[in-house]
């Protein structure tokens, strides 16, 4: 397989610097890296799981919600980045496997190459003090 | 396909006997064969391209990684830029803001260099170009681009089965612990993987590169392995920094082989020498 471009390589390590938990998707949302702070998050580990297709890596967790409902991917701020090639943001819940549930802030951004060539996806989850 | 290094000092030429025996020329190789001529760098060595070395052949293609001035600087003492009868192709990475005209034209062009870029007398064509495939005369060339601050490109000279690649400021270890050891995770893999010949950085000591983490360089150890991961079969360590001798230089290599195992065949790259690749 080819090398990634730079660009998603430089945000890998960037990524792997950082204590807050990062996610790098392909333009099709399959997850090609997740930091350690990240693995915390979807409880496996990079070096174990590998890159990990959509369809697996959307069900580690359930977003949820402030009310506890159910929330529509096309309302997940990376689903919105990967559409329309923007950043975007949003505080919701995200319950675990283990039915633990977690408030979270979630930032992410496209990577957009030098060349205006569309890459990828970064998204940095911000976990928030739990609200009783 | 023969390649000749015209300069392989990088920052800023250096003269004196210290530095006498590899050269104090900045960047610039030759790739020729059948008589047609490819220049990869425009530093301080391209000056040396006249008289006997001058190129016969009326189109000449100038192919440049970055726009850093040890990479440009011999652009303006180019003998064929002042010649009407040629046609140059000057080759250089697209940037997000400024054209590559714009940008040339800041070193070529008073008040640091007399002569206006627009002003030659040759027949000038620039290319922009990033993770590019294109041809030049028998050449087939891969532009990707790599880790370097400012945009900047590393090449993939193919002729027939010969594969020559030349990254002369690269920095693949950028980065919390180096080189990540899967290989589509290492800039400028897919240019080197399986070149007969690569000329890579490898400008700092190890103990440099701590404290010059992000400038754009690389080490002996890292310049290697990259080789090494890319199974070329043999690098040429170039960029050299110019506070280091030539005898630093040799201790550099010596101390680097006495403590790496299974390495490629790596030599200091030395001005003025010559290679045949088939």
């Amino acid at each position: 397989m080819a090398a990634y471009e730079i660009e998603i390589i430089l945000n890998r390590q960037l990524a792997d610097c950082l204590s807050i938990p990062v996610f790098i998707t392909d333009t099709a949302g399959n997850l090609i890296f997740y930091n350690e702070p990240a693995e915390e998050v979807l409880g496996q580990r990079f070096e174990e799981t590998g890159e990990m297709p959509v369809e697996e890596w959307s069900t580690v967790f359930k977003p949820l919600d402030k009310m506890g409902n159910p929330l529509p991917p096309e309302e997940l701020p990376l689903v919105r980045t990967l559409k329309e090639e923007l950043p975007h943001h949003k505080s919701f819940i995200i319950e675990s496997l283990k039915g633990q549930l977690q408030n979270i802030s979630v930032t992410s951004y496209p990577i957009i190459s030098r060349t205006g060539k569309f890459l990828g996806a970064v998204a940095i989850f911000w976990k928030k003090k739990n609200e009783n | 396909m023969k390649i000749k290094l015209w300069g392989v000092r990088g920052s800023i030429p250096t003269t004196g006997p210290e530095t006498e025996y590899y050269g104090g020329n900045t960047s610039c190789v030759t790739v020729t064969h059948d008589g047609y001529v490819l220049v990869l760098d425009g530093g301080t060595g391209i000056r040396q391209l006249t008289g006997s070395n001058y190129p016969s052949n009326k189109r000449i293609d100038v192919l440049l990684t970055h726009l850093h001035l040890d990479h440009i600087q011999g652009l303006g003492f180019f003998s064929p830029l002042f010649d009407a009868s040629k046609e140059i192709h000057i080759w250089g990475p697209a940037s997000t803001s400024q054209s590559l005209f714009s940008r040339l034209s800041r070193y070529l062009s008073p008040p640091l260099f007399p002569v206006l870029l627009r002003d030659l007398p040759c027949k000038l064509h620039l290319h922009e170009i990033g993770n590019s495939h294109f041809e030049a005369g028998p050449f087939r060339i891969q532009s990707n681009y790599i880790i370097h601050p400012g945009p900047t490109v590393g090449y993939r000279v193919i002729e027939k089965t010969a594969v020559f690649t030349f990254i002369p400021d690269h920095e693949p270890a950028l980065g919390n612990n180096g080189i990540i050891k899967e290989t589509k995770w290492v800039s400028g893999y897919d240019l080197a993987e399986g070149a007969d010949l690569l000329l890579h950085d490898s400008q700092f000591t190890n103990d440099e590169y701590l404290q010059k983490r992000g400038w754009g360089h690389s080490t002996i150890t890292d310049a290697c392995l990259f080789a090494s991961m890319a199974e070329v079969k043999k690098i040429l360590l170039s960029h050299h920094d110019p506070s280091h001798s030539d005898a630093f230089l040799d201790e550099m290599l010596e101390s680097f082989k006495k403590t790496a195992g299974n390495i490629p065949q790596a030599a200091l790259a030395k001005e003025g020498v010559e290679f045949e690749l088939s």
